[in-house]
């Protein structure tokens, strides 16, 4: 196809390096496009799709940052491509985008996310309390702004599970993936938890069974949310609180007793819990089971020009916990910076 | 034969969008095996795009509003070619359905008491758009999507639905399409099938739709014997970007109007008020002091023109281009950094805000907009019954965007997600009433299966064939160009010889690669639905010799009581026997049109139309 085609980039050509493949192996292709002004990455990608590789396939659907389905590695980091400027990205340098590295490889720059979707039927969903006398005639529930506010924030996100990807404890871990619910669903816990109506206690589930104290606060999922939602300060940190203060605080406990909260034990939680649903639900039901291939093995052992000095490395897309330390204040400017300011 | 796996159930909704996400939620809580078959992941259809908000009469900022007051906005901004009964149960019912989604964990903004917050929106009398900053359509597909996942409801994702199988005497049995990841065949059998799959706005070239938005509901239903009504109504958002190329085509909600936003050309005038139609002019101000007082006190003043009906400013803003007043990039100016501080901006339209910040480094608090027209909506759809969603196929039913009548000749902002709500749940209701009524099992047809996949690998042994995406981008070029915002009856003709050729040449379009996740295929499998659909709008706009709500002609720029009292009805006759055309399907050229008359409104809603307010 263009593996012939050299990696350079002048005359207002852009290189774009892109990783093609399935589950079996592939490796990075090179495609020179005309550069244009004021276009995203996911523009290019189309431009290759409709004039050099019309097989290309590339998960996308928006192409305005709302519906998070185009995430994939750029220049090593996780990010949208309807997000990343072209103009963002280091001029004369070839753009690199792989798919994400946490999940199986569906083809070229998609992948099978199906883990999410089982994930988000362990929830126990919403359970509202009943409404009052007052609200019946009001004909709705009432609440005022600043407590909704802190679930709305999670509510914002598009579900492009960058977060997931970026996460080491399921990235360089599969076997993880069992028990560990991942950034994106510690914040709809987080959501559910803190939302004003709501009477489930997901708290044991969130120890026993979403693993949340496998989380050691990296920071890295809050780094690379193109929502900019402060996914570890104000979802997982307040929720491992609850969680501890559950187990181990007799105080805390004594008080609840006392107080006779409102929200469920953790069993008449789970107990809610939907009925997982029939393997029908998920996409990529052809290669579920094969475990996720490793770009960092065979497969990408002659790609195009990648060499292991190149200084975004490839196979490691992304070291953003360092980044993420540097950078004090994690959701100041977090996500959409580009790899280089 | 190529093979394929098989499921069966109660009712299928195709489309996974608001309106399918909420029909399926009705239909499985009546107990029917109910399943979503859907042509991209859950959650991410084109409804997350949705920012201003969903019209509901709730009430809850201005006692005044009620079901009739949003009835007679719907139809006025319809331009009373709506569908009268589906306006009003819209009307009536889309408070119920905004308090449910609250039940089911949305969470709107807050009035200072405590209610849903209601924003401003045109065409709207009084504040009545429940909302989330701008995020509003993201919230709704959320709680519906964790509704439906928590009901039970299976999904299937990335299938890209082919074609409706029918019974001998042509009720719905089925349908058969394919897993995108695998590219393997699926077989579905219904009881009952529920078209949701939103839009039209792919055949154009400045759109703000997604690549999902193809017309399949629209084309496999008119294939199925199914009547379209009005497809010439097409939407046209007044202010779509178009600069630079990496937002072109995103929306800026009319909410920055709502909120103050104003329109100016090249020379820095608000231009809206030269262009106050006599219809609006009791109720628009005048003045720009008088349109000012208004934002913060609707009886200090009259409405802004900015907020006049989406049409209406369209046509404005299309004007001044034309007149040479338009800004660099073609488009108008819109500002609201000169007229809200930036902290203000920041905090009543933050996704707007940080969206346009990053996609492409414009600063809205700072600086103008550059907008245009842009492809947003199509009113004309599928012909429903307003109370059951049936269509005039037996098994078929259709909400949202790909069923006609609930707007007319033009969408009001906020209507959209109202009308999915009211209408998904309705089908759900109508589906699986009729799901529970049907004796004996559907039954589908090997042979027309056997066709149906036949036609969909076909390219992949054309060598050296047309490229499927050259076909696409002329396609959008002609439907821009010919059949755009503004039409004439000399360039819709040239558009129908434009149609007939792109659809001889899509016949021999090829393909290369397998069938795993190929967008390229996945495209020529788009092609016949989109040639459809633009044959459908061409056709209904060649007829429609009137300007009426989104369809304009220059050559007929009134509107025409006559052509007002009909609904333009396209359909495929003889059971679609005619020539092939496509992938199978029947030649654009056999589609139809005919105009028939609209439902005769009763007198106690005519009424309420010629109510002063």
């Amino acid at each position: 196809m263009a593996e012939d085609q050299a990696a350079t980039s002048g005359n207002g050509d852009v290189t774009m390096r892109l990783w093609r493949g399935d589950d079996t192996g592939g490796e990075f292709f090179d495609y020179q496009m005309p550069a244009q002004e004021g276009e995203v990455v996911l523009d290019v990608i189309h431009r290759v799709q409709a004039t050099q590789a019309p097989d290309l396939a590339c998960r996308w659907n928006c192409k305005a940052g709302k519906c998070g389905s185009c995430s994939a590695e750029i220049n090593g980091r996780p990010a949208l491509m309807c997000m990343t400027r072209m103009d963002t990205l280091p001029p004369g340098e070839p753009v690199t985008v792989a798919p994400m590295r946490a999940f199986p490889i569906l083809r070229d720059l998609v992948t099978d996310v199906s883990y999410n979707y089982e994930v988000a039927k362990r929830i126990p969903p919403f359970s509202p309390r009943e409404k009052t006398a007052d609200e019946v005639e009001a004909g709705g529930y009432r609440m005022q702004q600043i407590d909704v506010e802190r679930s709305q924030e999670f509510r914002k996100c598009i579900e492009c599970y960058l977060c997931q990807d970026v996460c080491h404890v399921i990235r360089d871990h599969e076997e993880n993936k069992t028990a560990y619910a991942g950034p994106r669903f510690f914040a709809r816990s987080a959501e559910l938890e803190m939302h004003p109506l709501d009477v489930n206690d997901r708290r044991e589930l969130l120890q026993v069974e979403q693993g949340l104290g496998k989380c050691n606060i990296t920071k890295c999922c809050t780094e690379v949310c193109p929502e900019h939602i402060k996914i570890t300060d104000n979802a997982i940190i307040p929720l491992k609180e609850r969680v501890v203060d559950a187990s181990y605080d007799p105080v805390a406990w004594l008080g609840r007793k006392i107080r006779n909260r409102t929200k469920k034990t953790p069993a008449e939680a789970s107990a809610t819990a939907p009925a997982t649903g029939p393997a029908a639900v998920q996409p990529g039901d052809a290669v579920r089971g094969i475990p996720a291939p490793s770009r960092n093995g065979a497969a990408v052992a002659e790609p195009v020009s990648v060499s292991a000095a190149d200084p975004v490395s490839v196979s490691d897309p992304v070291s953003v916990s360092d980044h993420g330390a540097a950078q004090e204040g994690p959701a100041a400017t977090p996500g959409g910076d580009p790899p280089a300011e | 034969m190529t093979e394929y796996e098989t499921h069966d159930f109660d009712v299928i909704i195709v489309g996974a969008g608001g309106a399918g996400l909420r029909a399926a939620i009705e239909a499985r809580a009546r107990g029917l095996r109910t399943a979503l078959v859907c042509k991209s992941l859950l959650g991410k259809a084109h409804t997350v795009m949705a920012e201003g908000g969903v019209a509901a009469a709730l009430g809850n900022v201005y006692d005044e509003d009620n079901w009739k007051v949003h009835f007679r906005d719907t139809m006025r901004g319809g331009k009373m070619l709506n569908n009268w009964r589906m306006a009003q149960l819209h009307a009536q019912e889309s408070p119920d359905r905004v308090r449910e989604l609250e039940d089911w964990g949305a969470l709107f903004d807050r009035t200072r008491d405590g209610l849903i917050l209601q924003r401003d929106f045109g065409g709207h009398r009084f504040a009545r758009l429940a909302h989330i900053g701008d995020r509003t359509g993201l919230e709704l597909i959320r709680t519906l999507q964790q509704k439906a996942v928590a009901d039970g409801i299976e999904v299937f994702m990335e299938v890209k639905v082919l074609r409706l199988l029918h019974d001998a005497d042509g009720t719905v049995s089925g349908l058969v399409g394919y897993r995108r990841p695998s590219g393997e065949f699926v077989v579905f059998t219904a009881r009952a099938v529920v078209m949701a799959t939103g839009g039209v706005g792919k055949s154009w070239m400045y759109t703000s739709n997604s690549w999902e938005s193809t017309g399949d509901g629209h084309a496999m239903s008119l294939w199925a014997g199914a009547d379209l009504i009005d497809m010439e109504a097409v939407q046209f958002h007044p202010t779509g970007m178009v600069w630079p190329l990496s937002v072109r085509g995103i929306l800026v909600t009319e909410g920055v109007r709502g909120d103050g936003g104003v329109l100016r050309n090249s020379d820095g005038n608000r231009f809206m008020f030269d262009y106050i139609p006599p219809m609006f002019a009791a109720e628009t101000a005048d003045s720009e002091d008088e349109a000012d007082k208004w934002y913060d006190d609707h009886a200090a003043g009259r409405r802004p023109p900015e907020l006049l009906p989406r049409d209406e400013v369209a046509r404005s803003i299309n004007s001044e281009v034309k007149a040479g007043r338009g800004s660099p990039h073609g488009g108008v100016f819109l500002d609201i950094a000169s007229r809200r501080t930036a902290e203000d901006i920041r905090r009543r339209l933050p996704s707007m805000y940080h969206q346009f910040k990053e996609l492409a480094g414009v600063d809205i608090t700072a600086e103008a907009m550059e907008v245009g027209p842009t492809c947003h909506y199509i009113m004309g759809g599928v012909r429903v019954d307003a109370d059951s969603a049936a269509t005039t196929v037996a098994g078929l039913f259709a909400a949202g965007e790909v069923a006609g009548g609930m707007h007319g000749a033009n969408r009001l902002g906020g209507n959209s997600l109202s009308d999915l709500l009211v209408f998904g749940r309705r089908a759900g209701i109508g589906a699986a009433e009729f799901a529970a009524g049907r004796s004996g099992a559907p039954h589908v047809d090997e042979g027309q299966i056997a066709d149906v996949v036949g036609a969909a690998v076909a390219p992949f042994d054309i060598d050296g064939g047309e490229n499927p995406y050259d076909i696409h981008h002329e396609l959008q070029a002609t439907m821009q160009s010919l059949v755009g915002i503004i039409r004439t009856g000399s360039e819709l003709d040239e558009a129908l010889v434009k149609l007939d050729q792109l659809e001889e040449r899509a016949k021999k379009v090829g393909v290369t690669g397998g069938r795993r996740y190929n967008p390229g295929w996945n495209l020529t499998t788009d092609l016949p639905a989109m040639l459809t659909v633009s044959r459908c709008t061409a056709l209904g706009a060649i007829n429609r010799k009137e300007s009426r709500g989104g369809h304009t002609r220059d050559d007929f720029p009134k509107p025409d009581p006559e052509m007002g009292r009909v609904n333009f009805v396209e359909r495929i006759p003889g059971d679609g026997q005619g020539q092939t055309g496509v992938g199978g399907t029947p030649s654009i050229g056999c589609i139809t049109v005919t105009p028939e008359p609209i439902p005769v409104m009763p007198d106690d809603l005519k009424e309420l139309l010629e109510e002063a307010h």
